[in-house]
């Protein structure tokens, strides 16, 4: 039962000079949700976590967290959220150890050693507690990063592009890390993304903003069932394929076409349907690549399919 | 607070930057007490050519007193140009770090966040004449001994040995409101940009203009004069004249604290609006 909202946008709007950023945003976030914020490059994403996190102003609208106006309870509030901003970065003339302690001081906590080190060992760092972060790569300060915003034991957990930077094997170690933080320690995640197939795989519900207004908002699972799949048949002979379906029944459900691939929008049992049709008007078919993701749903939202 | 101001300071003197002004100090006030340990006589001799001839002066002229006052003269000018170096950088260090963001997201209000990051850049202001009364006069009292000072201004005075060591205790008093009010206005420029190198330059570019504003001769700018801040830095040397002009330091005093305060408040009011974008 998804009742407690634990983030609550209403109109949220943001405008630098001409600019408008964020226009008109409402989402919602609920306590447990590992929720996935997506939207193409300068739609507005960042600029609605910094809102989230006070760093600005909104221009109209308002924010709760934890069923409390954000203007009004900023400390309150902050206390029970960890975030990551973009990229993490710290005072590189300090060592991971310091930087860690410092913020955890800045938080009100009292900062021991073993807290630090655990939270250290947490990320895969805590061989490293005494290197100054001049000396670390960018995953390893993406790591860092993570270790800061948990170290106050946060009930809600922002995270702006958090694997940016990790190799293949940092990423699955941070998306196993988000999902037993969601499932183990029931924290609620608000995870904002580039990497679709990261936020399908790990994110329950999801927004899509482009231009700063919402698209879609729901369950992942939902969404992406109401889509029909998209079908890719690499053919022998793609203007053939092409002459035979544009006077055909299959014209509506085509797609696109790059090279000697054809793609069509349809369902399961469409597949074979297709294939048959394409071979008995001799056309070869080399490969069919069906693909339904979080991808190619999020592309057709926010740009649009190019007919014929 | 306190524990906010430790780790303000901690994170000042973790910086190079910041011992550049310790370095400068601790160079050339050796530098000059060297020079006049072997040129002080011709020091003494050319700044009492006047009067030597109807006066004769005894005893040790060539003291630490006259070394600290000379020293403290001539780099009390320079001085400022070591404040705004760690001023310029307290907040817009951490826009151009990006670690703004780590600080603003933490459960800690920008008041308090700004207010120990004033107080911190006030504290190393005062370590810093702290560090330089000590090499001036401490370290000249060593080796130069004590005695008489001679001071030259409109006229020449004489003060008693047991007489100089006050003045000099409220003189340095007196300096920490000037250079705090140095770090203030930098502090304020630092609010206001995402690179230190702007509040440096703005801050020296202002007090290098109101410096030339104030000394320059000219009837019209005299109505502009006490509205500068610089015409009331100096005023320490008034400790070391005879009788004590106290009206003129008390009004010194409080028109450079309340530019202390009101380069705060100004900051605090934008940087508690401030969105923070780096």
């Amino acid at each position: 039962m998804q009742t407690e909202k634990v983030i609550e946008v209403k109109g949220l709007t943001k405008k630098f000079k001409n600019l408008t950023a964020v226009n008109n945003l409402d989402l919602n976030v609920y306590r447990g949700d590992v929720f996935g914020f997506l939207g193409p490059n300068g739609a507005g994403k960042s600029t609605t976590i910094r809102m989230l996190l006070s760093l600005i102003k909104p221009t109209s609208g308002t924010i709760k967290i934890f069923d409390k106006p954000l203007n009004k309870n900023r400390i309150e509030i902050l206390s029970k959220v960890g975030a990551i901003v973009e990229k993490p970065d710290f005072y590189l003339y300090l060592t991971a150890y310091k930087n860690l302690e410092i913020l955890g001081k800045v938080s009100g906590l009292e900062v021991s050693k073993n807290m630090i080190m655990e939270m250290l060992e947490v990320v895969g760092l805590k061989e490293r507690y005494n290197s100054k972060v001049k000396t670390f790569s960018h995953g390893m300060k993406q790591r860092l990063g993570i270790a800061q915003a948990l170290l106050h034991d946060p009930e809600l957990i922002i995270l702006d592009e958090p694997t940016t930077g990790l190799d293949p094997q940092g990423m699955k170690e941070i998306r196993d890390l988000i999902s037993q933080l969601s499932k183990e320690q029931g924290k609620t995640i608000f995870l904002s993304s580039h990497i679709l197939r990261e936020v399908e795989l790990i994110t329950n519900r999801m927004i899509i903003i482009n231009r700063g207004t919402t698209q879609i908002e729901g369950k992942v699972e939902e969404l992406l069932n109401k889509e029909k799949l998209s079908v890719t048949f690499e053919v022998g002979d793609i203007q053939g394929a092409i002459r035979i379906i544009k006077d055909s029944l299959w014209a509506p459900y085509f797609k696109s076409k790059e090279k000697n691939e054809i793609t069509f929008e349809i369902d399961q049992p469409q597949i074979s349907e297709l294939n048959s049709y394409l071979i008995r008007n001799n056309i070869e078919v080399s490969a069919v690549i069906p693909k339904r993701s979080l991808e190619e749903f999020f592309l057709k939202i926010t740009e649009g399919s190019e007919i014929w | 607070m306190v524990t906010l101001i430790g780790i303000e300071l901690s994170k000042i003197f973790r910086k190079w930057r910041t011992y550049i002004g310790f370095i400068a100090i601790g160079a050339i006030v050796p530098i000059v007490q060297i020079a006049l340990f072997y040129e002080g006589d011709s020091y003494i001799n050319m700044a009492l050519r006047n009067v030597k001839e109807n006066f004769v002066f005894v005893g040790n002229l060539m003291n630490g007193y006259l070394i600290g006052h000379f020293i403290l003269q001539a780099l009390y000018i320079h001085i400022p140009f070591l404040i705004v170096l760690v001023g310029g950088d307290l907040l817009a260090g951490e826009a151009t770090s990006g670690t703004y963001r780590m600080l603003i997201t933490r459960p800690i209000s920008r008041v308090s966040l700004l207010t120990s990051k004033y107080i911190a850049g006030i504290i190393y202001t005062n370590m810093l004449l702290l560090f330089l009364a000590i090499l001036s006069v401490g370290l000249s009292l060593l080796i130069f001994g004590d005695g008489e000072l001679l001071v030259f201004r409109n006229k020449i005075y004489i003060f008693a040995a047991n007489d100089v060591l006050w003045r000099f205790v409220l003189a340095y008093g007196f300096a920490t409101l000037s250079l705090s009010t140095v770090l203030g206005l930098s502090f304020l420029f630092s609010s206001l940009v995402e690179n230190a190198i702007g509040p440096i330059v703005a801050t020296m570019a202002v007090i290098i203009i109101f410096v030339i504003l104030s000394a320059l001769p000219i009837e019209a700018l005299s109505a502009i004069k006490p509205y500068l801040f610089t015409n009331y830095m100096a005023e320490w040397r008034s400790f070391f004249t005879d009788p004590i002009e106290y009206g003129k330091i008390y009004t010194a005093a409080g028109v450079l604290l309340a530019h202390i305060i009101g380069f705060y408040l100004i900051t605090l009011f934008l940087f508690t609006r401030k969105d923070i974008l780096s």
